[in-house]
């Protein structure tokens, strides 16, 4: 492809939207993978994952009682040890909003709901829009909706961009966090131009993935995402944030998104304000590695909680 | 930052890219006090007693004693090797050759670990490069000319091929286990038997070699290595048995040997110094462009003939390119070159160290602006931040000697024909990279630009496969893929029947 500009809503300045090599891109990122990361900093990548992760759940069988038991642990991660930080939020369906605005009121975890026709982004703009105020209404801090990559892969950028725009609205003063579903994009280059649209249109987090199809993030997408906010902070001066979001299951995989986000943006983006992880089984791998460098032995799974 | 917190032992310390110390052990290894030269299958005291010493250049710190070979002890390695060409290496087979090189290279494959941990000390070059890029090649260096040994009559069909006998070969010291094997693998695959010397700062992996040489039970004489500074260099150049020469290094020294290998009408491979361009065209993937500029001048602390050491970045995206370059080389990290996050490691030598000081410094003087990182150095060994330099003219000297160090520097153009004049105006000719999303550029590009390997799109990637060598002052003759067979081969043309 060749390049193409983007205006930005809040700046009205054009802006180049590169293109990315595929080889080099990834490349790039199983070089920052290779970072060893032990010790010292390795409790501080741990401590730091935990502190951006938000704790999932995402199910047709989701109930009250379960979204209760996630803002516990959300809350208190190891009931063993107070040392452990909380995480940043719980993300839940509109439906079980309420639920979790109650069970983590005044601890500081914040309540994540995803809106608009999650996770195919396939009905009505009105109708969409109507959801996102829903669950705004129904007290969540923030909105993680899907780009419509329906009218985005057909060409149609003006759209997709616009219904952003309008999803924003819909939003008024609480965060937008815009789902490209990389996995359905086909090109690193088009995730570059949707990470590019959504910022202009005034995302305030892009995220990979819902986490819904069995192409998830990686860490070659997060780099290319990275690498997007990046072009798109150095010419607007707007940090947006960033969420990897699906398959993100180990220790391991999450300082490697660490390293790519503090390599590739800086340290400004090394924390909840800027950094999420989307997972639900992540943050017990995280609290057994957490036991093994405080007492030196692996424990077994029945050691941490299934919520 | 002290701050109240902090002094609180429950305090969560921040996660930053100052990460905490990931030092490979050197436990493995074992350094003998003294080496001697690896004639005819066994370790020899040179015949002078000579001796000198090799460092780790991170610390200064002495390693081990080296022998320095006179040109008596070169006489006897080159009978050696003589006397294993007749007596043995001649005669067997392709596929018995073959079994010998695959052998060498499972044996540096098992003992990969050992030979990086070396190398990295031996050199100043980040574990991670000898563990990721020297090793893994090194080791398929051998086993693609394995795979050639009994089938070079298909790679010169209507040809009848044979050896040369004795080739000296002399190689440097920036990829001191890549370019022995680089140099050894197709010398022998052709049924040559060999006498190299390595350089005299970096000994030490090709001495670890001559272990695993004598552990695969090659026929002794078949290897011989031959440790010494320029001295025995010349040696092995001058001694008259030797049938063939081949030299990585400086073109100084090439033109030296040049002088001496065409009096006796000896085949000669030369590979030496580059000034690679480097081009970046305005619509380039600029975030990966960015990575290939970075790989390609700092890769090895730019101790690389073929490091892309002339940025040519088109006008209209040239503040903002340079502007990103210098905000990512903040990010670059320098220091212990064992530690597995290190990104640059120590200038090999002294004398390397002050000729990148001297050049940097002659750039300044013609008015050049530099650009370093505010990253700190140690205090021992020898240490260079990565550089930048801008504002240079094609007529600086920095813009055209080889510095072979962490300097890059960068000019401008506008259309492609300037990039292509400016990529051409030098003496040398090695490598070139090109940056754009246009495929039809890059083959105009490719197809113009004199040099003997043209990266599209990537930078400073290496294969056995894929010949490398140079145009014009980088040198002549191809090493790797088929092509570099041919100069370790006499071939005459067969009569068709």
């Amino acid at each position: 492809m060749s390049t193409s500009t983007i205006t930005s809503v809040e700046t009205g300045l054009p802006i180049r939207v590169t293109p990315v090599d595929e080889v080099s891109l990834e490349a790039r990122a199983s070089s920052l993978a290779t970072r060893s990361i032990k010790t010292t900093s390795k409790r501080a990548a741990l401590n730091l994952s935990i502190r951006c992760i938000d704790l999932t759940t995402l199910e047709g069988a989701d109930t009250p009682e379960k979204v209760a038991s996630l803002c516990q642990k959300a809350k208190r991660p190891d009931p063993a040890n107070v040392d452990v930080p909380q995480v940043a939020a719980v993300c839940v369906y509109p439906e079980m909003v309420e639920h979790a605005v109650e069970a983590t009121k005044g601890s500081g975890v914040k309540v994540a709901s995803v809106a608009g026709a999650f996770p195919s982004g396939l009905s009505t703009l009105d109708a969409r829009t109507a959801d996102i105020a829903d669950a705004v209404r129904r007290g969540a801090d923030e909105i993680d909706i899907v780009l419509n990559r329906s009218a985005f892969l057909a060409g149609d950028e003006k759209r997709a961009f616009e219904e952003i725009v309008a999803s924003k609205e819909a939003c008024g003063e609480v965060h937008l966090k815009v789902i490209l579903e990389v996995g359905e994009l086909g090109s690193y280059d088009k995730i570059r131009q949707a990470s590019m649209l959504a910022m202009a249109a005034g995302a305030d987090f892009i995220k990979t993935s819902t986490g819904k199809i069995s192409q998830a993030s990686s860490l070659p997408r997060m780099l290319c995402m990275a690498e997007a906010v990046r072009d798109f902070t150095y010419h607007t001066n707007i940090p947006v944030g960033i969420k990897a979001a699906g398959g993100i299951r180990t220790a391991k995989q999450a300082w490697h998104y660490l390293v790519v986000i503090a390599e590739t943006l800086g340290t400004d983006w090394l924390n909840p304000e800027r950094f999420r992880i989307g997972a639900s089984s992540l943050l017990n791998d995280v609290l057994l590695q957490l036991k093994h460098l405080d007492s030196g032995y692996y424990s077994g799974p029945d050691y941490v909680t299934v919520d | 930052m002290e701050t109240s917190a902090s002094k609180d032992s429950s305090a969560i310390e921040d996660f930053g890219i100052d990460y905490a110390p990931a030092i490979e052990s050197t436990s493995l290894l074992n350094i003998k006090e003294k080496y001697g030269l690896f004639i005819d299958g066994d370790f020899l005291d040179s015949s002078s007693s000579n001796s000198f010493k090799t460092l780790d250049p991170s610390t200064e710190k002495p390693l081990s004693e080296i022998s320095e070979a006179s040109s008596a002890d070169i006489d006897k390695a080159v009978k050696a090797a003589r006397n294993a060409y007749e007596k043995y290496w001649m005669t067997m087979s392709g596929a018995v050759r073959a079994r010998y090189l695959f052998r060498i290279a499972r044996h540096l494959q098992e003992r990969s670990r050992e030979f990086a941990v070396l190398e990295t000390l031996d050199g100043g070059k980040p574990i991670k490069e000898s563990r990721d890029v020297d090793l893994p090649l090194a080791a398929a260096h051998f086993f693609y000319h394995a795979g050639w040994a009994d089938k070079l009559d298909y790679a010169f069909p209507q040809r009848k091929v044979e050896p040369h006998g004795v080739v000296g070969q002399i190689i440097p010291w920036n990829f001191p286990l890549l370019m022995a094997s680089w140099k050894l693998a197709p010398a022998l695959a052709c049924g040559n038997t060999v006498v190299l010397k390595p350089a005299e700062t970096t000994p030490l992996t090709a001495l670890l070699l001559a272990e695993v040489i004598k552990d695969v039970d090659l026929p002794p004489g078949v290897i011989n290595i031959v440790t010494g500074a320029g001295e025995t260099g010349s040696a092995l150049v001058e001694h008259p048995d030797v049938d063939k020469l081949a030299f990585t290094g400086s073109t100084e020294v090439g033109k030296l040997i040049q002088r001496s290998a065409v009096k006796r009408n000896l085949p000669l491979t030369l590979e030496l110094g580059g000034k690679a361009p480097h081009v970046i065209f305005e619509d380039a993937a600029l975030d990966q462009a960015i990575e290939g500029v970075i790989n390609g001048i700092f890769f090895n602390q730019g101790h690389v003939c073929c490091a892309g050491s002339r940025l040519l970045v088109q006008e209209s995206i040239a503040d903002h390119f340079i502007d990103r370059l210098q905000k990512r080389i903040e990010l670059l990290r320098v220091g212990n070159p064992l530690d597995k996050n290190t990104d640059i490691g120590a200038i090999n030598s002294k004398a390397q160290l002050e000729r990148i000081d001297q050049l940097v410094k002659a750039g300044v003087e013609e008015g050049a602006e530099v650009y370093k990182p505010s990253c700190s150095l140690p205090e021992k060994g020898y240490w260079y931040p990565p550089t930048v330099l801008t504002g240079v003219q094609q007529s600086h000297r920095v813009a055209r000697e080889e510095i072979f160090g962490p300097v890059l520097v960068v000019q401008t153009f506008r259309t492609p024909e300037e990039a292509l004049e400016k990529a051409n105006n030098t003496p040398y000719g090695l490598s070139a990279g090109i940056w754009t999303e246009k495929g039809s550029l890059i083959h105009w590009m490719a197809a113009r630009m004199r040099a003997g390997v043209i990266w599209a799109n990537t930078f400073n990637k290496f294969d056995p496969t894929s010949p490398f060598g140079g145009y014009k002052e980088s040198g002549f003759g191809r090493e790797g893929g088929m092509h570099g067979l041919a100069p370790y081969l006499k071939t005459k043309r067969k009569r068709s029947q």
